[in-house]
């Protein structure tokens, strides 16, 4: 139920009166109670949809506004590491990633990793920073870390334009796999959301989770194949390997955009897996929580 | 049979205190101690957390088109209720029924962001107080017009000054069109001549027929807009009805609380350290009282302690009538007073003649040292106003003619 409901529903059909009450002969258009119901609040979310986009445009606003660079550091910040990573992976370290250039495998690992982590880091203090907005409006409190997973999309959208360049420059032509690339994007989104979800409920409570995400980052980056192909991690550690959903997405979206070995299916099915339960997670998590968090934030 | 707006019946809220600690969130590190050092422990509940009922059982039926009061001291449930009715936060027990669309506004300017430019703000305000997009489009000019600040409309917000930002906040707030309006004191903002155009505004909300729950500390606009009163006391309705008598019996409590304002006064403000511990009323004579002649001097007294021995001091007190407005101000900066403060004493403002019509008046009282707050009471001491010798004439102004009395003269020149 919601509050954005039209006049004509004020004419829906009675309900059965309350013991002792008087029948009314409308039926509230809502109703408060201690519980709430569902799982996920699609047809509310829907109804929010402008606040969503509105709040996605500030973050995306604010961040572009605040910085010299605006938007262009959406487009340093892989850069820069993509030359470290060259630098140490490729000249030092010597990893092979085969016929694709090292420089461009690399990129096109860290654009979805920088999506995940972009998005996981802004969705998990989503919340505490918008303890303004919570205690004194209403709205369903899910849009806070889909806002802020949306807002970090439109920096990947900046840095793939880059990608584009780079693979017109090392003369890596476009295929028909380019159709496996909103599969990935999607994967990436969608596994961000679930932890995101999770632990942005939880820094609710613990504020020192919002302390530990740089660090969880950095050790899921190494255990993701950003840097290193999928061929470097040994074939008996595989199977746990592909636990991590962004094994999965990142080997899909790197063969979608500059080819190389296709992920193996098992790979991506287990990943896919991985991402469902950790958005069911997140979302059950966060709805468990949420009807608190206007009093503990 | 008129229609509902609202209906509530049962709503309760309980909040865990937890002991020595403020905040409901806490360290994930802690929570790990505790659990751990709780396994050694017989009560598992660990450092235990008393139960507080913000909210117990209301119960209570707002028709459509009604204008309804919350008035009660602060904690006493009013935002805690209005927070459930706008779903901020969900009861402990009981249900609302709501019957329409809800807006609320539990302050003015919610989301602004200082980065933006009026114009982004009034959007993203408006969309977060519930507004589509293509609805504030169509009352943009409006807004904008109401606020009076068009020229600064692609400026940044943060360099509006803090008027104009209340301003362009409260013209966006003020164009919303729910069916239901639930506001939490959001009128005392801005200049005077502001308010009054806001409060024209929300009275024309009124009469438009829309549903209002109002939460205000100040009587007069409480008075104004509407007709029924509620009256929260500790969580509980203690009084619906006519808002005459809903500020009586508000006012009625506050004068019991009055007695024992210095010991546990749950509208005490202030770090404490420079405290009052009493207040004494005297007249002419000297002897102290509770009652005073308009007119005639008056006393009154405020005794400190300050244990730390705080030289500069700014204070102050007010009078307020019994619809809660202040009729006079005293600071201790518009008489220039420089006295330095002692561990303890008593600081005495004198009124040589009292201006003020028949009726109940209350004093609040207040100290800053460095610009921190150390002690605010509003209901330090009450007094009434029983006679009046001001203007020596047969008539007396009360309270409902006048705020103040002035010494005047009238004149008459029948050749002119």
């Amino acid at each position: 139920m919601s509050t954005r409901t039209t006049e004509t529903e004020l004419v829906a059909p009675a309900v059965p009166p309350q013991k002792g009450e008087a029948p009314l002969a409308i039926a509230p258009v809502l109703t408060i109670t201690p519980r709430r119901h569902g799982f996920f609040p699609v047809k509310e979310l829907w109804e929010f949809r402008e606040l969503l986009y509105f709040l996605a445009w500030r973050d995306i606003k604010i961040r572009y506004k605040q910085t010299v660079f605006g938007a262009a550091w959406a487009v340093i910040q892989p850069l820069v590491t993509m030359v470290i990573f060259t630098a140490i992976f490729h000249r030092f370290a010597r990893i092979s990633t085969g016929e694709i250039p090292y420089p461009v495998f690399a990129y096109a690992g860290l654009l979805p990793w920088n999506l995940f982590a972009g998005s996981l880091q802004r969705s998990i203090l989503s919340l505490v920073g918008s303890t303004h907005l919570i205690t004194r409006v209403y709205f369903p409190r899910q849009i806070l870390p889909i806002a802020a997973t949306f807002s970090a999309a439109v920096d990947f959208a900046v840095a793939f334009a880059v990608l584009i360049v780079m693979g017109v420059w090392y003369g890596v032509p476009p295929t028909w796999r380019l159709l496996a690339l909103p599969a990935a994007v999607t994967m990436v989104m969608l596994t961000a959301m679930g932890v995101g979800m999770w632990l942005a409920a939880l820094n609710v409570k613990y504020r020192d989770v919002g302390h530990t995400v740089p660090f969880l980052i950095q050790v899921w980056m190494f255990a993701s194949p950003v840097a290193y192909p999928l061929g470097l991690v040994p074939a008996r550690l595989h199977g746990l390997y592909a636990a991590n959903p962004m094994a999965g997405a990142i080997e899909l979206f790197r063969w979608a955009v500059v080819g190389g070995p296709a992920p193996p299916v098992s790979l991506l099915a287990i990943g896919f897996g991985a991402t469902l339960v950790l958005l069911a997670w997140g979302l059950f998590y966060f709805r468990q929580m949420e009807r608190g968090f206007a009093d503990i934030i | 049979m008129s229609t509902p707006a609202i209906r509530v019946s049962g709503l309760s809220k309980m909040y865990h205190v937890a002991r020595g600690r403020r905040r409901g969130s806490t360290m994930l590190r802690e929570a790990l101690v505790d659990g751990v050092s709780a396994l050694w422990r017989r009560d598992r509940k660990g450092k235990g957390a008393d139960p507080l009922w913000a909210l117990r059982g209301a119960t209570f039926t707002i028709e459509r088109g009604d204008v309804v009061g919350l008035i009660g001291h602060n904690g006493a449930g009013k935002s805690t209720l209005l927070k459930i009715l706008s779903r901020i936060t969900a009861p402990t027990e009981g249900r609302a029924e709501i019957y329409g669309k809800v807006s609320s506004l539990l302050e003015v300017g919610t989301g602004f962001h200082p980065e933006l430019t009026g114009r982004e703000n009034v959007y993203l305000n408006g969309a977060i107080l519930g507004m589509t997009k293509q609805e504030i489009d169509r009352k943009f000019d409006e807004i904008v017009a109401f606020s009076e600040i068009e020229r600064f409309l692609d400026m940044p917000v943060k360099r509006y000054s803090s008027g104009m930002q209340v301003r362009l906040a409260f013209s966006v707030a003020a164009h919303l069109e729910p069916d239901i309006l639930l506001v939490d004191e959001v009128l005392a903002v801005g200049d005077a001549a502001f308010q009054r155009k806001s409060l024209g505004k929300m009275s024309g909300v009124a009469e438009s027929g829309r549903t209002i729950v109002f939460v205000s500390h100040n009587m007069a606009a409480i008075h104004n807009l509407c007709r029924r009163t509620i009256v929260l006391r500790g969580g509980q309705i203690v009084f619906d009805g006519p808002t005459d008598e809903a500020i009586k019996e508000y006012l009625g409590f506050i004068e019991a609380q009055a007695v024992r304002a210095f010991e546990d006064n749950p509208d005490r403000r202030g770090d404490g350290l420079v405290r009052f511990t009493g207040a004494t009323i005297t007249d002419e004579t000297g002897r102290a009282t509770q009652f005073l002649v308009a007119g005639r001097p008056a006393t009154i007294s405020f005794t400190y302690e300050n244990p730390q021995r705080f030289r500069r001091a700014v204070w102050g007190m007010k009078l307020h009538n019994q619809l809660g407005v202040v009729v006079a101000d005293f600071h201790s900066q518009y008489t220039g007073v420089d006295a330095e403060l002692a561990e303890r004493g008593v600081l005495s403002c004198h009124i040589p003649t009292l201006p003020l019509p028949l009726g109940h008046y209350r004093v609040s009282v207040w100290m800053t040292v460095y610009g921190r707050i150390t002690d605010s009471l509003p209901n330090a001491a009450l007094f009434e106003v029983q006679s009046s010798v001001f203007f020596g004439a047969m008539r007396t102004p009360t309270a409902k003619d006048c705020t103040n009395l002035v010494h005047h003269e009238w004149r008459h020149d029948p050749t002119a």
